[in-house]
């Protein structure tokens, strides 16, 4: 009775947590639907009052995607208690929180072992990951839906669960304290999503531009290389940026799987900045850490979105 | 260049079997035309014979060789995709050069052979476009050029001209029956669902119906002499008229069929048959009057130029002496046509 009673309460809860949500999003996503209907033109009071809305969403979406990273640009220019005043502008202009993470010998390291470890991470899933979508997109064989759901399924699991598992792995195949260790581990937890994303991709090819190539004498190897590669790019280039940014970013089998400060990637390299004294956290240092380590990614984003050609296969079937 | 022969040929997708015995021999040079209604398995049997799928039991054979194992692109064939099926990332050039580089053509080779299929289909000035950036009309002749190209010995067509519009189906069709003309020891397999195609297209027809060959001969032959009752309706256009009933039965038979070109209007004395004008169908050259004449279904005749017969009038049908054809209770032919009364 007490477990229905408790049962009934979270329903209840749920019920309202979901009219609340749909209740704030719903003005907003009318706003911006409203918005690209009435399109540019538009001049009359209602349409102005939408465009308004639409910025305004676009806005608010901005500000709570972009304040953290720009709190942490503000802060790594600030030194001793300036970092711990609460300022929404730029108040000094101090590089001497970068200067001091430069200087340090293993986070220079840790950059280039996060390099090394995300970079053949990226390689391995793309790899692995096109042959798997070709063979499960284009061949038959029995259990193959099944098989698409465990991998799913697979990504699923949380990380801690799979750690102690990996770990007995990784020590018996001797790879404990090497950057090997995470590039396997990143590879096995980047794989499904790769995996699933490539395979529906791969299943929207036409497959008659395959079977042309097959009458051209193409082999499979071809067919993926020559073939599909070239009109899968889009998709290559944002899974392999989301696999890139996932293993650049991992904390938890990084701090596991490696000991020796040479062999630490960069996350876990920043959590364990020491300051002068024990008790002190480098705040300083950490954030301006963060934001050398954050603009790489920002720029590779920016260089491959303009990369993204989209309609890529258009004419090569019929329309 | 080859002689394909077909030898109890069996498809099964697993438990369907889709292609239940085919027998067939495609003469070397021949214009072959699959036809058949939706679902009948033509494609499947053109990509038995491409070596896109395998064989469940059966042979086949190309000059006495037998080909069930070899794989398509050793095969000697070309394909045309009703979708065209480019290579959308690759030029016209890349994509009609792209098997012979496969092949490990050598460049001057591959080059005098993409530009001479390109001349023939008059596509030479499209070379370093993009298919995207041509017409339909202009990929469908990049994708037969590209078949040219590889230099096939047999060349197969699965609904080529489907996705284009009326005009350029003509045209394009003009331009198949050249290049027919043109490479005559390429034996060519065609398939469609245009009677216009089938019939202007062929050397022989095979009309298939539920994973079977229904008949097998020359356009005129499948017109004049259907071997049943399926080819009679499935061939020509309007459908051939069936008679069933009392008028069958006067003529010794349980269906009787009569092609709409082959009744006439005459006056009431000359009638063998009567009923009312239901509906008329005025294309021009040719008009359609559908006459009500008591049966399940109206008879269509067909009166060439302009006839001024009002809706609801009552004519008088006479037709042609010989021109009859007579069904059994199983749908075959009853021979000898009887000279009509
Ligand atoms: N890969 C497949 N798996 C299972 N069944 C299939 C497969 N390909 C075709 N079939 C079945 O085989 C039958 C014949 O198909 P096919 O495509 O050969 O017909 P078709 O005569 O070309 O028809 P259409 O004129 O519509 O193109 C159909 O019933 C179809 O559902
Ligand atoms: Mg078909």
């Amino acid at each position: 009775m007490e477990t229905l009673t408790f049962l009934l309460w979270q329903l209840v809860r749920f019920a309202i947590f979901l009219a609340v949500a749909l209740a704030v999003t719903f003005p907003f996503l009318y706003a911006v639907l409203a918005a690209g209907e009435r399109g540019e033109e538009d001049r009359s009071p209602a349409g102005l009052f939408w465009r308004g809305m639409f910025w305004l969403v676009v806005g608010l979406i901005v500000l709570v995607a972009v304040f953290p990273f720009y709190y942490a640009i503000l802060s790594s220019l600030e030194t001793g208690t300036a970092l711990f005043r609460v300022n929404y502008l730029p108040e000094s202009f101090n590089l001497a929180n970068y200067r001091d993470v430069l200087t340090r010998p293993a986070f220079v390291r840790a950059v280039g072992n996060s390099v090394f470890v995300a970079t053949i991470t990226v390689i391995a899933a793309l790899i692995l990951a096109v042959t798997a979508s070709y063979a499960l997109a284009r061949v038959r064989f029995r259990g193959r839906g099944l098989l698409l759901m465990t991998i799913l399924a697979v990504s699923m699991f949380p990380q801690i669960a799979v750690l102690s598992g990996l770990y007995e792995l990784i020590n018996w195949l001797g790879l404990y304290n090497t950057p090997w260790s995470l590039i396997l581990s990143y590879t096995i937890f980047t794989l499904p999503f790769t995996v699933w994303v490539l395979t529906t991709f791969m299943r929207d090819l036409p497959i008659e531009i395959e079977e042309a190539a097959i009458m051209d004498g193409a082999s499979p190897w071809i067919i993926i290389t020559r073939v599909f590669m070239p009109l899968l790019w889009p998709a290559l280039v944002t899974t392999g940026l989301l696999a890139f940014i996932g293993a650049w970013n991992e904390f938890l089998f990084a701090l596991t799987f490696t000991i020796s400060e040479n062999q630490r990637t960069v996350p876990v390299a920043i959590a364990i900045f020491t300051g002068a004294s024990v008790q002190e956290i480098p705040w300083g240092p950490i954030m301006a850490a963060s934001v050398l380590v954050t603009v790489p990614l920002i720029v590779l984003v920016l260089v491959f979105q303009r990369k993204i050609v989209a309609g890529l296969t258009a004419g090569g079937v019929k329309g | 260049m080859a002689n394909i022969q077909l030898r109890n040929v069996v498809k099964a997708f697993g438990a369907a079997k889709v292609i239940k015995g085919v027998d067939l021999e495609i003469r070397r040079g021949e214009f072959m035309v699959f036809v058949g209604p939706s679902g009948c398995g033509k494609s499947t049997l053109l990509r038995l014979i491409a070596g896109l799928e395998t064989i469940t039991s059966g042979d086949l054979l190309f000059d006495g060789e037998r080909m069930n194992s070899v794989l398509p692109s050793k095969r000697g064939i070309a394909m045309v995709f009703q979708s065209y099926a480019l290579y959308p990332h690759m030029t016209v050039y890349e994509n009609m050069a792209f098997g012979m580089k496969l092949a490990g053509a050598s460049k001057e080779e591959l080059d005098a052979r993409v530009r001479r299929a390109a001349r023939m289909l008059q596509i030479d000035h499209l070379l370093e476009r993009l298919p995207r950036q041509l017409s339909g009309g202009q990929r469908q002749r990049v994708a037969i050029g590209r078949a040219i190209t590889r230099d096939p010995r047999v060349f197969l067509f699965d609904e080529p001209l489907s996705n284009l519009d009326a005009a350029l189906r003509v045209a394009t069709r003009l331009e198949i029956a050249k290049l027919h003309h043109e490479m005559r020891d390429v034996t060519m397999i065609y398939v469609t669902h245009d009677q216009v195609e089938a019939m202007t297209l062929a050397d022989r027809i095979c009309v298939l119906r539920d994973g079977r060959v229904e008949q097998v001969g020359t356009p005129a032959e499948l017109y004049d002499h259907p071997a049943n009752l399926f080819v009679a309706g499935f061939i020509g256009s309007p459908r051939m008229n069936f008679i069933e009933g009392p008028i069958a039965a006067e003529h010794g038979c349980a269906t009787l069929g009569v092609r709409s070109e082959h009744l006439d209007l005459v006056s009431e004395e000359e009638g063998t048959w009567t009923g009312r004008v239901v509906h008329a169908e005025d294309l021009g050259s040719d008009n359609y009057l559908f006459v009500d004449m008591g049966l399940s279904e109206p008879v269509i005749v067909r009166q060439p130029g302009k006839v001024a017969v009002a809706m609801g009038e009552q004519v008088w049908l006479r037709p042609q002496p010989g021109r009859l054809h007579r069904f059994d209770g199983n749908g075959q032919p009853i021979p000898v046509p009887m000279a009509a009364e």
